[in-house]
This record gives structure tokens, sequence and C-alpha cells, in this order.
């Protein structure tokens, strides 16, 4: 993997809200070209953070910057597309009106791509917003987000109240921006299973904090699913994330320890495992990951 | 041209399952020197996997001289895996030994399980991908 300018950077990032912490000293990466998953609990931080890269929130704290520049206090900066959880779009507008909204208030708007988007998704341009399927909805504001033509897009769970059909397809169009434009990706999920096959690199938050940053591959390659027989452990405490007591054996999430130890059998885990183990970890103990 | 196809509960990562398949078609003779591999754009359009997982994928069969990539044009197969025809005499050999597990009473699950075991002994347990 070389080694390009990161699309977004954080800084020992901190937002508060009066006295509540969304954020605390975040510091990470996005590589560029990348779909990178943001993933947290509820109350993690995700769209805090997703705002302060949008230019909607200014942090109280450390600094956020979008391919080197500081996003401004006027929405989301050129060359960046922000969908939001709520998508907002105007309920007695038509498709055709949403388009026309859109083509105005951006600088930068590609006709052909918008209209191509809409047929694709089989969406009467002349119905109007208000009439149309979640699915159909969530299909608009990726249009919208789409036809500005940009290098980054942070998408806001998007999949969230979309049936698998939909949500399948509003992936693909997603990936075919990708793999066409190069599209650098951010996208926020609750579901990490479907997370594997979208995303390329995650960066887990919890409690306002970064816990994982990295690429996918590389860290469910590091962890390791152990089960052995109760007593005791024969890992290291650094490298043991979670261990799961039975009486007759124990599951341990194991990472960077090497595999081999005698009566223990090791298996690669999901990266659903891995975050799992991870949140589990946060939750009940409040012990800091090293990342 | 080969479709990949994504096994979502399977326990190997995407950029495996795609590394995976193209040998297994190399080695099959579906695909053969010259032969050109699905863009990103078809991987993507089939199987609404990450692009960039694809790209892994290639550049992994690429440093292992099975595949190369010509700017602009695509990712063609350059050489042939092992010597396993099609239409080789050992698959009907194979395919007559089945009929026989079958007809005395094996299921998919035992014939697969006797078989493993026996690559394993006769092989010496090396697994690929």
């Amino acid at each position: 993997m070389s080694v390009t300018t990161p699309a977004v950077a954080a800084d020992g990032l901190g937002v508060r809200f009066g006295r509540t912490h969304a954020l605390r000293d975040c510091t990470f990466a996005l590589p560029s070209g990348r779909i990178s998953a943001l993933v947290g609990p509820n109350g993690a931080g995700k769209t805090t953070l997703m705002h302060v890269a949008a230019g909607l929130l200014s942090p109280t704290a450390g600094s956020l910057t979008v391919w080197g520049e500081t996003p401004g206090t006027y929405g989301a900066p050129e060359g960046m597309a922000f969908v939001s959880q709520a998508k907002p779009l105007y309920k007695r507008f038509t498709v055709t009106d949403m388009m026309r909204v859109g083509r105005k208030l951006n600088t930068r708007w590609d006709t052909d791509l918008a209209d191509k988007l809409v047929a694709e998704a089989g969406i009467d341009p002349a119905r109007r917003v208000g009439a149309l399927s979640a699915g159909q909805r969530t299909r608009v504001a990726l249009v919208l987000a789409l036809a500005r033509r940009p290098r980054l897009v942070v998408l806001d769970e998007p999949f969230a109240d979309l049936d698998p059909l939909a949500r399948t397809d509003t992936m693909k169009v997603l990936m075919r921006a990708t793999a066409d434009d190069g599209l650098t990706v951010l996208l926020s999920s609750h579901v990490i299973a479907e997370l594997e096959d979208i995303c390329d690199h995650l960066l887990l938050t919890a409690r306002g904090g970064v816990h994982l940053d990295g690429d996918i591959d590389t860290i469910v390659d590091e962890h390791h699913i152990a089960v052995g027989p109760a007593g005791a452990l024969p890992f290291t405490p650094d490298a043991v994330v979670e261990v799961l007591p039975a009486p007759r054996q124990t599951t341990v999430m194991l990472r960077g320890a090497a595999p081999g130890t005698p009566g223990w059998e090791f298996t690669r885990p999901r990266l659903e495992d891995v975050v799992m183990a991870h949140l589990r970890r946060m939750s009940t103990d409040g012990r800091e990951v090293a990342a | 041209m080969i479709r990949f196809r994504i096994e979502r509960r399977a326990g190997a990562p995407p950029y495996r399952q795609l590394i995976q398949q193209v040998k297994q078609a190399v080695r099959l003779g579906r695909l053969e020197p010259g032969d050109r591999l699905p863009t990103a754009r078809e991987v993507v359009a089939d199987t609404a996997i990450n692009p960039n997982t694809v790209f892994k994928a290639y550049r992994a069969l690429e440093a292992e001289g099975l595949v190369e990539a010509r700017a602009g044009v695509g990712t063609f197969v350059r050489k042939t895996l092992g010597a396993v025809a099609v239409d080789t005499p050992l698959r009907s050999e194979l395919a007559d030994w089945l009929r026989r597990a079958r007809a005395e009473g094996l299921t998919f699950e035992d014939v697969e399980a006797l078989m493993k075991d026996t690559l394993d002994s006769q092989f010496g347990r090396e697994t690929d991908t």
C-alpha cells in the first residue's frame, strides 16, 4: 500500500457540548481512495465526527483536516459530499425538482450522471419525494451527493432503513463510483457483518475516542480465536482482548500472539467477531485498548 | 471470462476468495494464458464488493506471476497452473470412483471428509490461498 496524503486526518480532535465530551483526543488518518467504516456503539461520537468533517461543527480541541484543509463553516467543502442520516429532502418536491435544486446550489454538478443514476434506480422523476420508499429516498440522496463529483463522500448510516435488496443496490452504486473515479468513502453503520465486503479500512470509536484505526484485513489477520482448556491462560495479558470462560473450555480473542500453543486450537475470526470483542471489552471494564 | 461469487458466510476474506477462484479457474483450464480477468467495475457490478478488494487480489496474483496488468487494457492470465485439464482421464476415473462411493451409500460429507484426509496424507498437509 503506497503512502499517500490522508483524505481525512484528525490530531487530538475534541468536541465538547457543555460538560459532555462527544469526542476526546481523537487521532487518526483515513487513506485516500479507500472505503472506511466508522463503527462504534450509540453515543460513540460517530455523527459528531462526520459533522466536523462536513464543516457543520467546529472542534473545541485539536484539529481535523480534509485533504490538508480545515472544513469551513459553510457546510461541506468543495470536493466533499455529506449524506446525513436524516437525508434531508423536500417532501413536496418532485425528484426532478430536487435535481434542479442540486444543480443550482452547486458550482460543480454533473447533470448527465444525475439523470443516469435516477434512471438506473428505476425512479419516476415526476414523483414527489414524500411518495418514495425509504430505499428510493436513499438513492435520491446518493444521486445528489455523487452528481457533485466529489472526491470524498461521507455517509451517516446510509443503509439503516433499507431492505436487503435496496441495500445491495445502494452499495453497488457506491462501489461502482469508487471503481470509476477512485472515490474515497467514509460510512458509518451498525451492521458490521456487511461492512467486511465493502470496506477496507476500519475506524472503531467508543466513548468519544478512537480504539482501532487500520486496514481491515491487517486488523483481522492479527487476531485469532483460541479455544483451549479451562484454567490459567498460556498467553501474555497484553495479547488477550477478551476471555469467554466455560466449565470445560475457554475461548479467547487474541491480538498479535503467534498461534501454536499446544492444546489450543486457533481459527481466523470474522471482522464482526473482532469488533464485538473490542466493544464488549470497552463496555465492561472501560480499559483503553492499545490501538 | 469468469464470474466471481463471494461467499458471505465463508471464513476467508473476499480478496482471498477472489484469488482462490482465479487459481481454480486456471487450474481447470477455464482460464488460459492471454485471457482477461474481469475489470474491477465488472466484479463490482456482479458482487457489490469493494473494488479495492479486487485490486488487492489482482496485485497478489501479479506478485505471484500468475497474471499481468497491462496499463489501460486490463489484467491478463500469464501462465497455466498444474496440469489438470477439464477432460483429463483422471477426471473420469475420479467420477467412476465417486459413482461407486455413492452406490455404497456415502454422503457428500462422507466423501469430502475421506477426500480431505487422503489428500492430507498424500500431499503432506499443504494448503494454499
